[in-house]
């Protein structure tokens, strides 16, 4: 039986018909979109009309992003901004330090086992005057029970005195640049990189694996797509292990569960035989809501935490060059057997010479196995230049954009890690689609909020937390931006056949909005408040997701 | 608190022979109980009739040897170690061929549990000056090679007399801060890196170190006409019979310049406490000796014209007198 809703507007990314009144649906696919006298030609129909005050978008789909923060979201959040929870609750965000206690505190009395921890996410330090939290003001919520949170970020953790005690890091004679001590010789609290972080993060209640979803934690990330709009979502760097696999094909497999999920398998750990022979299984094992057989390579670190590898003339500051966490080799092994058999990897660069060795292994590969249908994807690419982006555009690459990082880290980038010149071209989205480079635009959440149209008014505006405007050049447009988070990450995914736009034959995948993102003011892109979503045909609200 | 396990990093980049080293080590490990974990399984670096079993990220070895993956969670694996029913007698970490080793022991410095001996870091001698200034990856290898207290120059034996002469002047140049061993297929004498099963008692460490030394000539001989080119190794034997500055020898052991690539034993201190030395390379450590231990230190060259004479010189333990 065929379902012919209606709205107030329909956004199809069809340039054939770009708007349209009505789309039909059978079967959780789209039969078609146009008027209702069009769309009756198909036969039967029943007329839906709870959308026709609504707008009606394709389903937006979330490139780069983690199912963790669904799990992350059991931890106190301790945000400098706003940020709805998996349940819509918005937790106001934190403006000192001093709030951030009091929060703190508060959940701290709801812990009955006084030896049970307090873990807490998305403190974000460099929005607070002295810049830094230290133990002696996280003793002030508890001295017995061990206490950690981990920054925005997602590179710095800050812990209690009792959590440092556990771990047996509160003792003088350390030295590690990665503990910050204090007047005392002791570690003032302060935790930084992974290294350093597990051992004392375990003590405070996070799990060992950060990175790997859980049941209820991919229930309620689910929960958060559904708020976004978002129908299709990556989570991006996963182990898959036979049992998260089983778990995921079985949560995402209930009439219920609201999201396609995209789990690409993260380089880490397995030589590439051994990555290229699993991601083969994982592929046969793919289920529509579960999607498996992509490679995620991360090639360096992250531009803050200055272990991206930077050209020439390297970081604004003068730190010295990051890290590879590949071998070039590696990175050649891994690209020649995935074109061989068909699969797709997306790279995570931050700095420019890591997208240079990119661009010169795929280069490399592809005269061992020409195809010009492998859409590898690079992922952050965060200074990629113009010299760049011609050379990803000859190669077939994507790129998917972090602009979310203008709004949370522009000014550290402008006055700290890369200067200014560079800063104003950090995601260089205009360059990107003026040289023909397929993109897409992403949150990393939960480093940054789960929220396409909030990430397309960072894109389209690119304004700093500050509010400055950080490379006025390099904005897109509201339509530019809208394709970004709908065909165009679908693109990156080689999902565009299936998802992305309102056309015959696709999925039925929607987000159902409040107002017209075409019709707000630019810089209110952000405000328009999403009903929920239709995903595969099912209708999702948020007010009871 | 349990005395703190020794832990030796094993680095270099790839194609260096890291897993030739760590496979040599456990052939010879000769009742030693080492743990060795190692960034992935890969394609078998562990010699198949070693292994008695697996489960998960841990192979069981004969002799009562394991051996861990650790992905990218080293402190996990570590904590892991901890948590076996007995614990190894020393642990060897394989770094990833682009981990910078000296990064991995700063974060070993911060767990109590674990005592890092030494940095050994492999180098391909037929490749190394090249690989060290290389687009992307030369500055990773240059670190790599900075942070050794010890390296390996390996593949010796695919070089030319002249080829050799070259890299030798071109180490002898870049990396003047640590010493260096000549190698062919990673073959060192294993008690360069860890302590023979024996008793605390020195003098059956001589003979063992000797025993060791053999098999490494068989095993170069079976394998390379080459073997000429790789360092043999000669102990020492050092008695002291006068209380010094432990801090002072240990330091001075461990200078390149004293000719060592290894020292361990016991001294009596300064303040007439027994005291354990520790030489690995460059890096030293002093510590309060176990009890029931009497003085003396065994030290390894690989320089055959090194006498106990000149050591006793550099070390100024001539000017001690009599005792």
């Amino acid at each position: 039986m065929t379902t012919i809703y209606s709205a107030k507007k329909i956004i199809t990314m069809n340039p054939t018909r770009p708007t349209v009144s009505h789309v039909a649906v059978r079967d959780g696919r789209i039969v078609g979109a146009g008027s209702l006298t069009e769309l009756a030609g198909f036969g039967d129909y029943t007329l839906d009309e709870r959308f026709t005050d609504k707008v009606l978008m394709p389903g937006l789909v979330e490139g780069h992003c983690h199912t963790v923060e669904g799990k992350w979201w059991r931890y106190v959040y301790c945000g400098f901004h706003d940020r709805m929870d998996p349940h819509g609750k918005v937790w106001s965000g934190l403006a000192s330090i001093d709030q951030v206690i009091e929060r703190l505190m508060e959940q701290e009395v709801t812990l009955v086992d006084p030896a049970e921890p307090l873990t807490g996410w998305a403190i974000d330090p460099i929005y607070y005057s002295d810049r830094k939290i230290t133990r002696q003001q996280l003793d002030r919520v508890s001295t017995t029970r061990p206490i950690g949170i981990m920054h925005a970020s997602g590179h710095i953790m800050s812990v209690n005195s009792k959590a440092l005690e556990m771990a047996d890091y509160l003792r003088t004679g350390i030295e590690h640049e990665g503990v910050p001590l204090g007047d005392d010789g002791l570690p003032t609290g302060e935790l930084k990189g992974p290294d350093v972080m597990r051992p004392v993060g375990q003590k405070a209640g996070f799990s060992d694996n950060m990175l790997e979803f859980d049941e209820p934690g991919l229930i309620d990330f689910a929960r958060l797509c559904v708020r976004a709009g978002v129908t299709t979502a990556t989570d991006l760097a996963a182990e898959l292990s036979e049992a998260t696999v089983d778990m995921g094909i079985r949560v995402t497999d209930a009439d219920n569960f609201p999201v396609r999920i995209m789990s690409l398998r993260f380089h880490h750990g397995v030589t590439p035989n051994e990555l290229i022979e699993h991601v083969k299984i994982l592929r046969e094992q793919s289920t529509d809501r579960f999607r498996l057989g992509k490679i995620k390579v991360v090639a360096d670190g992250s531009i803050q935490g200055f272990s991206a590898r930077m050209n020439w003339p390297g970081y604004f500051n003068g730190a010295p060059n990051g890290l590879w966490y590949i071998a070039p080799e590696q990175m050649l092994a891994i690209y020649e057997m995935a074109l061989e058999f068909d699969i797709q990897v997306h790279t995570h660069t931050n700095g420019d010479e890591a997208t240079d060795l990119v661009l010169e292994t795929l280069e490399a590969a592809l005269k061992k196995h020409p195809t010009n249908h492998h859409r590898f994807t690079i992922q952050h690419g965060q200074l990629i230049n113009g010299a760049q982006y011609r050379r990803l555009a000859k190669l077939n690459m994507c790129v998917n954009h972090f602009a979310n990082h203008h709004f949370y880290w522009g000014d550290e980038h402008y006055n700290l890690t890369v200067g200014p010149e560079r800063a104003e071209r950090m995601n260089a989205c205009r360059t990107a689609l003026d040289n023909g480079v397929p993109l897409a635009i992403h949150s990393d959440a939960p480093i940054t909020p789960l929220s396409p149209l909030f990430t397309a008014w960072c894109a389209v505006n690119r304004i700093t937390s500050s509010g400055r405007v950080q490379g006025e050049h390099e904005k897109i447009t509201v339509d530019e931006a809208l394709y970004a988070i709908t065909l165009g990450a679908a693109y990156t995914l080689d999902l565009d056949r299936e998802i992305g736009s309102i056309e015959a034959g696709k999925h039925a995948d929607f987000a159902v909005l409040e107002d017209d993102p075409t019709a707000v003011a630019a810089d209110k892109l952000k405000d328009v408040s999403v009903w929920g979503t239709v995903q595969a045909g099912r209708v999702f609200s948020a007010s009871d997701i | 608190m349990s005395a703190a396990l020794p832990v030796t990093i094993i680095g270099g980049y790839l194609g260096s022979g890291k897993t030739t080293l760590i496979n040599h080590l456990l052939r010879h490990a000769n009742g030693v109980r080492l743990a060795v974990l190692i960034n992935d399984f890969g394609e078998l670096p562990i010699d198949a009739e070693l292994i008695e079993g697996q489960e998960g990220n841990v192979i069981s070895l004969s002799g009562g040897c394991i051996c861990c993956s650790y992905g990218d969670d080293l402190s996990y694996a570590l904590q892991q170690l901890l948590e076996q029913e007995s614990l190894p007698d020393h642990i060897f970490i394989e770094a990833s061929g682009v981990a910078l080793p000296g990064a991995i022991g700063k974060s070993l410095s911060l767990l109590r549990a674990f005592k890092l001996e030494g940095i050994v870091v492999l180098a391909d001698a037929t490749s190394i000056e090249t690989s060290s200034t290389a687009k992307y990856i030369g500055d990773t290898i240059a670190r790599q090679l900075s942070d050794a207290d010890l390296i390996v120059l390996n593949k010796l034996d695919l070089l030319s007399n002249l080829q050799l002469e070259a890299v030798r002047g071109w180490m002898e140049a870049h990396y003047t801060h640590s010493p260096w061993v000549d190698s062919v297929f990673s073959t060192i004498d294993p008690e360069v890196l860890f302590e023979m099963k024996r008793d605390i008692n020195l003098h059956a460490s001589a003979s063992a170190s000797a025993s060791a030394v053999q098999c490494i000539k068989s095993d170069t001989t079976a394998t390379s006409h080459h073997h000429e080119v790789a360092s043999l190794f000669k102990s020492i034997r050092l008695d002291i019979n006068k209380a010094i500055d432990a801090d002072t020898l240990a330091a001075q052991l461990a200078d390149k310049r004293c000719g060592l690539v290894r020292a361990k034993g016991f001294v009596l201190h300064a303040d007439k406490s027994l005291k354990t030395i520790q030489v690995v390379g460059r890096r030293w450590s002093v510590t309060d000796a176990p009890d029931g231990v009497s003085t003396g230190l065994v030290c390894i060259a690989t320089d055959g014209n090194l006498s106990e004479a000149r050591v006793r010189a550099f070390c100024g333990l001539d000017k001690l007198g009599p005792a």
